[in-house]
C-alpha cells in the first residue's frame, strides 16, 4: 500500500513543481533589448534578398522577433548562423542544415557582348571589364548573389561550384554509427 | 605515476604492435628498375611550389634542374633520371583526395647519364653559407615527413644560438624500417652529413654582422629506439671518431619521433606553443636528411631518390627501397608483388599518421618514407560504439589534449569549444585513434573540425572584405551621384546666370 | 587503378580492446566474488540475480525500441547485463523478485538510457538503483538472510526459494538478522561499547565473506582480488580504489586510535559493507569517474570520506552508495578543473616562455 501512496505522492509533488516553474516563466520573464542594429551589422548587407526579405534590415527585423531562423543567411553560411545564434542566445541545430554549395559567377567569354550591364549591378564590384569587352569575374570577390545571372542578355553569366583543390580540400566529418532503423535500412 | 608532481620525459604514447622485422632484416634494394615514365609534382615541401625552368621536348640529364624554388621557404626538384620531358600539367597528387597537382612528366631514356656533379674534396673548407646554399640548391626537405626545407632550417640555426642538434633516428611508426635500414648500411655517411650540417650551423666570422658572429654549434645527438640494437650499434662504431655526435637510446613508444617529444626527451626542454625549436636553441632532422646532405655536399648530388618501405600484409615481398622519385606506386607494388585482390587499404607514411590513398596511380615524392598495403585484418575497423569515458584517450596523449572532449564538441558543432580545448595543439599522431575501445575515428574528427575552423576564417575574413567592398561601391556610388548633383545644380546655376545676363543685356538694350 | 578507396585519416592500426571485451573482463573479475555470494546465500539469491540481470536488459531493449535504435548490436556490448549485474550485487540476498526488476528498471530507465544510453548518464547507474531502493522500501532492502549455503539441511531448497522470492520470507527473525555495520549502528545507540558489540565477530569470516550482507559485497577478498586483477589487466587504474581504501583507512585509523570503544577498526571498515565492491567495481566507472589520474585521486578520496563520514556519523550503517553518487555529481567540475597541460602551454593554456639562457 505504501509503495501506492509514495507513488501518487511524488507524481503530485513533480505536478505541484512543474506548474510553479511555470508560472514562473511566465511572469518573471527577462525582457531583452532590441537586438536589430547588431543583428544587421552581423548580415552581409549586400541587400542581396536571397533569405526571402526585402533586404538585410528587414531581415534583421525578422531575426530579432523570432520569425526567422539562424540560418536564415545563404551568402553567410554556418558561420554566420553560429554569430546570430550566440547573438540571440538561441541553440543552433546545424546538422539538419546542409552548407550551401559554395557558388560563383563565371563568364562564358563566347557569348559575353560586353554589354557592362553586370558589372553596374554587381554589389561588391565582382566584375570587372569594359565596354565591348568581354567581362571577368573575380571569384574571391563574388558572393553568389546571383545579381548578374538576372541582367545578362545573352545569359552568359552562370553560376558554377567552386572547384575543389588540394588547397581547399577538406576532411569529412565522421558519420556517427547510430544503431537506428534507418541507417540499418540503409546497409 | 603521478604525473601532476613529477614531469615525466615522456607524455602519452602508445606501444603499438611494430611489424617492422620483415623489412628491418633485410638489405635496402637498389636496383628498382627505372620507370619508364616518372611522374614528378612541383610541390613535394611545405611552402610555394617550384616554377618549371624546362620545356616539353627537352632532354634532360640526371640531376638537372627542373624547376626552381620560389620565395624563401620552397625547394628546387631535380630531374631523377635522363629523359625527354613529355607534358607539364595537372596530374593526381598523392593526397587522399589525389585531386591534381602540377607535374612533370619525364619520359626515361633507359640511359640514366648524369649531369656534371662537382665533388668537394673538403667540405669544411666551405663557408657554413655555402653549405646552406647548396643543401637548399640540392632540394633537400626533412624526410621525416614534414618536407620543411632543411636549408631554412640550416639557416635559422646560425641566426639562433643552437645548443643541441638533434638526428631524429627514432622511426616510431609501425611498419617502417627505412631509416632502420639506412643507419645500418650507410652509418658512415649519415655521420658525415651530421658533421656538414653541425658545421652548416656554425656562425663563421664573415657570416653575419649581426655580433653573435664565431659562435659554434654545440653538439649533436643521435636518438635512436632501442628496438634498432643494429643500427644504434653500426652508428656508434660510425661516430666513434667523433666526440661531438653522441649515440642515445631512447625508449621504445610511439610518438618518440615527434620532434617535440624528441626534443623534450633529450634536453629536457620544451618548445613553446608558436616558437620554433631554434628559439630554445634546439633542432631536429631526420637521419635521411643527414644522408641526403652528406650526397649534396660531398658529391654534389641533388636529391633525386630515397629509401622507401612497402610493407604490409597485401605485399608479397615486403622490402626497403631506394625509388627515384616520381615512380607511381603502382609499380612499386608490382615489384615487391603486391596481390591487388587483398589491399583493404593503401597508405602512404605509417599507419599511424600515414594518409590512405584512393589508388596506385600516384608517384611517390620526397615525403613518401613508406607505402603500405594493409589488408581487411590489419586494419582497426571494428564498428564504432558510443564513447565510455574510458579516458584511455587522455592518457596516450602526448600533446595533454582531452579528445574525448574534444570529439564530443565537435560532433555537435561546438567547434568554438573544441578550439578552446585545444584543438590546433593537436599534432594528428593517431595515438587516440589507435587506443579507443569504442573505435571512434577521433582523428578524422580532429582534422575535419581544423579544415572547417579554417574555412570558417577565411568566410569570415571574406565577409569582411565583401563588407568593405560593399561599403565602397556605396561610397563610389554616392560620390557619383553627388557628382551629378552638383554638375546638374553648377549647369542650373550656369543656365539662370547666362539667362539672367541675357535679360539684363536685354534690359539693357 | 581499379579500385578507389574512401580518404580515411590515421591510425589505421589499432589495440585490441573494445567496450564489449571491457565490460566482460569486469564481469570476470566479479563472478568469484558473486558465485560465492551466490553459493553462500542459496537458490533465492540465484532467483534473485536471474530476475535481476535478465530485467535489465528487457528494460535495455524496451528503451532501444522506443528510441527507434536497433536494440541487438547495443545489448551485446554487454553495459546492460553488467548495469543489472551490479544491482544484484548490492541486493540483499533474499530480496523479492520485484525489488529485482524495480532495480534494474531505476538502473537502466532512470540512471541510464534518459541520459541517452552508455558513456552519457551523470551517475553510476547501479548506485542509483540501489539507493532510489534502500530510500524507497526501507524494509525490503534492509532485511539481511543468514548465511545458509546451498546443499546445506537448514538451507532453503529449490522449491521454498521459489516461495522466498515470489511470496515473501516467512518467519523473518528465524531466517534474517542486521549485517555488522548495521548491528553495531543499532548497538551504539543504545550506548554500547564496541568490545560487547564485537564479541561475537570474527574478523576472518567477514574478510573471506561468511556473514550477512549484499548478494555479492560480503568477500571482501574475493572482491579485492577480482579487482587487482582488474588493475593487473590494465581495465582499471589504481587511483581510485587506492585513494578510497587508503582515506577509509586512514580516517578509521585515527580514530580508533583516539576512542576504540565509539570508533570502529579500519580493519572491519575495509572489510565490511559494500566498500571493497564499490572502490574496485562502481567509483571505478569510467562513465562516471574524473578522466585524469590526479583527478582520479580527487575522486576516490572524496568517496573514502564521506564513507567513513556517513558510516561513522550518519543515520545509515553503510554510506558507500551515498559517497558514490555525491562524488558522482563532482565528477564534471573535477575534469573542469583538473586536466592534463597541453605541450608548450603552461597549466591556464597560455605558451610557455622561451627559457633565457
Amino acid at each position: 500500500m505504501y509503495v501506492l501512496s509514495a507513488i501518487i505522492s511524488l507524481t503530485l509533488l513533480g505536478l505541484l513543481l512543474g506548474l510553479l516553474l511555470g508560472i514562473a516563466a511566465r511572469y518573471l520573464k527577462v525582457e531583452t533589448s532590441p537586438v536589430i542594429d547588431e543583428l544587421e551589422s552581423l548580415l552581409p548587407g549586400s541587400q542581396c534578398g536571397q533569405c526571402g526579405f526585402p533586404g538585410c534590415r528587414p531581415a534583421a527585423e525578422a531575426l530579432a522577433e523570432g520569425n526567422a531562423p539562424a540560418t536564415i543567411c545563404p551568402p553567410g553560411g554556418s558561420a554566420l548562423a553560429e554569430q546570430i545564434a550566440a547573438l540571440l542566445g538561441i541553440d543552433l541545430d546545424l546538422s539538419d542544415v546542409k552548407e550551401p554549395e559554395l557558388l560563383v559567377a563565371r563568364v562564358s567569354e563566347a557569348t559575353c557582348t560586353g554589354c557592362t550591364r553586370c558589372f553596374k549591378v554587381c554589389p561588391t564590384d565582382a566584375i570587372v571589364g569594359a565596354p565591348k569587352q568581354i567581362h571577368v569575374v573575380v571569384a574571391d570577390a563574388c558572393i553568389a548573389c546571383k545579381k548578374c545571372i538576372e541582367v545578362c542578355p545573352t545569359e552568359c553569366l552562370q553560376m558554377h561550384p567552386v572547384e575543389v583543390t588540394l588547397r581547399n580540400w577538406r576532411w569529412n566529418k565522421p558519420v556517427a554509427v547510430l544503431h537506428t532503423e534507418a541507417s540499418n535500412a540503409v546497409c | 605515476m603521478l604525473s601532476f608532481f613529477s614531469k615525466p620525459l615522456i607524455r602519452g604514447g602508445v606501444h603499438a604492435e611494430d611489424h617492422k622485422s620483415l623489412t628491418a632484416e633485410l638489405p635496402i634494394v637498389s636496383n628498382f628498375p627505372l620507370p619508364k615514365n616518372l611522374y614528378i609534382p612541383l610541390q613535394q615541401h611545405v611552402g610555394k611550389p617550384a616554377e618549371p625552368v624546362i620545356k616539353v621536348g627537352e632532354r634532360v640529364l640526371k640531376g638537372q634542374l627542373l624547376a626552381y624554388s620560389q620565395g624563401m621557404i620552397s625547394a628546387p626538384v631535380h630531374a631523377p633520371s635522363s629523359g625527354i620531358i613529355q607534358d607539364v600539367n595537372d596530374y593526381p597528387a598523392p593526397h587522399p583526395s589525389a585531386l591534381p597537382i602540377r607535374t612533370i612528366v619525364l619520359e626515361t631514356d633507359g640511359l640514366d647519364q648524369w649531369i656534371e656533379t662537382q665533388t668537394i674534396e673538403d667540405p669544411f673548407q666551405l663557408t657554413p653559407e655555402d653549405i646552406s646554399l647548396r643543401v637548399g640548391a640540392a632540394g633537400i626537405v626533412g624526410l621525416g615527413g614534414a618536407t620543411f626545407p632543411t636549408a631554412v632550417k640550416l639557416n635559422m640555426g646560425r641566426e639562433n644560438q643552437i645548443e643541441t642538434l638533434i638526428i631524429n633516428g627514432s622511426e616510431c611508426e609501425p611498419y617502417l624500417s627505412c631509416d632502420d635500414r639506412l643507419m645500418q648500411e650507410r652509418a658512415m655517411q649519415i655521420i658525415d652529413g651530421v658533421r656538414l650540417m653541425l658545421h652548416g650551423m656554425t656562425n663563421s666570422p664573415e657570416g653575419h654582422l649581426t655580433g653573435k658572429s664565431g659562435i659554434k654549434t654545440g653538439n649533436a645527438v643521435v636518438a635512436i629506439e632501442d628496438n634498432k640494437p643494429l643500427a644504434y650499434k653500426a652508428m656508434q662504431s660510425a661516430a666513434v671518431l667523433y666526440p661531438q655526435i653522441k649515440i642515445i637510446q631512447i625508449p621504445t613508444r610511439y610518438p618518440m619521433g615527434w620532434d617535440r617529444q624528441l626534443i623534450r626527451y633529450v634536453t629536457g626542454k620544451e618548445v613553446p606553443v608558436g616558437c620554433r625549436s631554434s628559439e630554445i636553441g634546439v633542432t631536429i632532422h631526420n637521419v635521411g636528411t643527414a644522408y641526403a646532405v652528406h650526397k649534396a655536399i660531398r658529391h654534389g648530388q641533388p636529391l633525386l631518390n630515397r629509401v622507401v618501405t612497402i610493407a604490409g600484409g597485401a605485399v608479397e615481398r615486403p622490402m626497403n627501397v631506394e625509388v627515384p622519385f616520381g615512380t607511381l606506386i603502382s609499380e612499386l607494388f608490382e615489384f615487391c608483388g603486391v596481390r591487388n585482390d587483398q589491399i583493404a587499404r593503401i597508405i602512404m607514411g605509417g599507419p599511424m599518421m600515414g594518409d590512405s590513398l584512393p589508388h596506385t596511380g600516384l608517384p611517390t615524392v620526397k615525403a613518401t618514407s613508406g607505402i603500405l598495403a594493409l589488408t581487411h585484418n590489419e586494419l582497426k575497423n571494428a564498428a564504432e560504439q558510443p564513447c565510455i569515458r574510458c579516458a584511455s584517450c587522455i592518457t596516450v596523449c602526448p600533446a595533454g589534449l582531452r579528445p574525448l572532449d574534444m570529439a564530443n564538441n565537435i560532433r555537435i558543432n561546438q567547434l568554438d569549444v573544441a578550439v578552446d580545448l585545444g584543438l590546433k595543439d593537436c599534432i594528428s599522431c593517431g595515438c587516440c585513434s589507435y587506443i579507443c575501445p569504442s573505435n571512434i575515428p577521433l582523428v578524422q574528427y580532429f582534422k575535419y573540425a581544423s579544415g572547417e575552423v579554417m574555412a570558417r576564417q577565411q568566410a569570415e575574413h571574406k565577409s569582411e572584405q565583401t563588407k568593405r567592398l560593399i561599403d565602397a561601391r556605396n561610397a563610389r556610388m554616392d560620390r557619383i551621384a553627388r557628382q551629378q548633383q552638383d554638375e546638374e545644380q553648377a549647369r542650373l546655376a550656369a543656365k539662370a546666370e547666362r539667362e539672367r545676363l541675357k535679360a539684363e543685356q536685354e534690359a539693357l538694350l | 587503378m581499379i579500385t578507389h578507396f574512401k580518404p580515411s585519416s590515421g591510425a589505421h592500426v589499432g589495440a585490441n580492446a573494445s567496450v564489449t571485451h571491457i565490460m566482460w573482463q569486469v564481469m570476470l573479475a566479479m563472478m568469484p566474488a558473486t558465485a560465492f555470494g551466490l553459493w553462500c546465500f542459496g537458490w533465492p539469491a540465484l532467483n534473485l540475480f536471474v530476475i535481476t540481470v535478465l530485467s535489465a536488459v528487457i528494460f535495455e531493449a524496451f528503451c532501444l525500441r522506443l528510441a527507434g535504435k536497433i536494440a541487438k548490436p547495443v545489448i551485446m556490448d554487454g553495459s546492460a547485463v553488467l548495469t543489472g549485474w551490479l544491482v544484484a550485487m548490492t541486493l540483499p540476498p533474499w530480496a523479492p523478485w520485484w525489488i529485482g526488476v524495480v532495480g534494474s528498471g531505476i538502473a537502466i530507465v532512470l540512471g541510464k538510457q534518459v541520459y541517452g544510453g552508455l558513456g552519457q548518464n551523470l551517475f553510476n547507474p547501479a548506485m542509483l538503483a540501489r539507493i532510489a531502493l534502500l530510500i524507497s522500501f526501507p524494509i525490503e532492502m534492509t532485511t539481511w538472510a543468514n548465511v545458509s549455503p546451498l546443499f546445506f539441511s537448514q538451507s532453503p531448497s529449490l522449491a521454498e526459494s521459489w516461495h522466498i522470492t515470489f511470496s515473501g520470507l516467512e518467519n523473518i527473525d528465524a531466517h534474517t538478522g542486521a549485517t555488522t555495520l548495521g548491528f553495531i549502528k543499532t548497538e551504539f545507540s543504545q550506548n554500547h561499547l564496541l568490545t560487547d558489540i564485537l564479541k561475537d565477530y570474527s574478523a576472518f569470516l567477514n574478510f573471506i565473506g561468511w556473514s550477512r550482507g549484499s548478494l555479492g559485497e560480503t568477500s571482501a577478498l574475493l572482491l579485492g582480488l577480482g579487482g587487482v586483477w582488474l588493475i593487473r589487466q590494465k581495465v582499471i587504474q589504481w587511483y581510485i580504489p587506492a585513494s578510497l581504501l587508503l582515506t577509509v583507512a586512514l580516517l578509521a585509523s585515527i580514530f580508533h586510535l583516539i576512542d576504540s570503544q565509539h570508533y570502529v577498526s579500519p580493519l572491519l571498515h575495509l572489510s565490511s559493507g559494500a566498500i571493497m565492491c564499490v572502490a574496485f567495481f562502481v567509483a571505478t566507472d569510467y562513465v562516471t569517474s574524473p578522466n585524469t589520474p590526479t583527478g582520479q585521486l580527487v575522486f576516490g578520496t572524496g568517496c573514502g570520506l564521506l564513507i567513513f563520514v556517513i558510516r561513522t556519523w550518519g543515520a545509515y550503517p553503510e554510506g558507500a552508495g551515498f559517497a558514490v553518487l555525491l562524488m558522482n555529481s563532482a565528477t564534471p567540475l573535477i575534469d573542469h578543473y583538473i586536466h592534463p597541460r597541453i605541450y608548450g602551454r603552461d597549466r591556464k593554456g597560455k605558451p610557455l616562455e622561451i627559457p633565457k639562457s
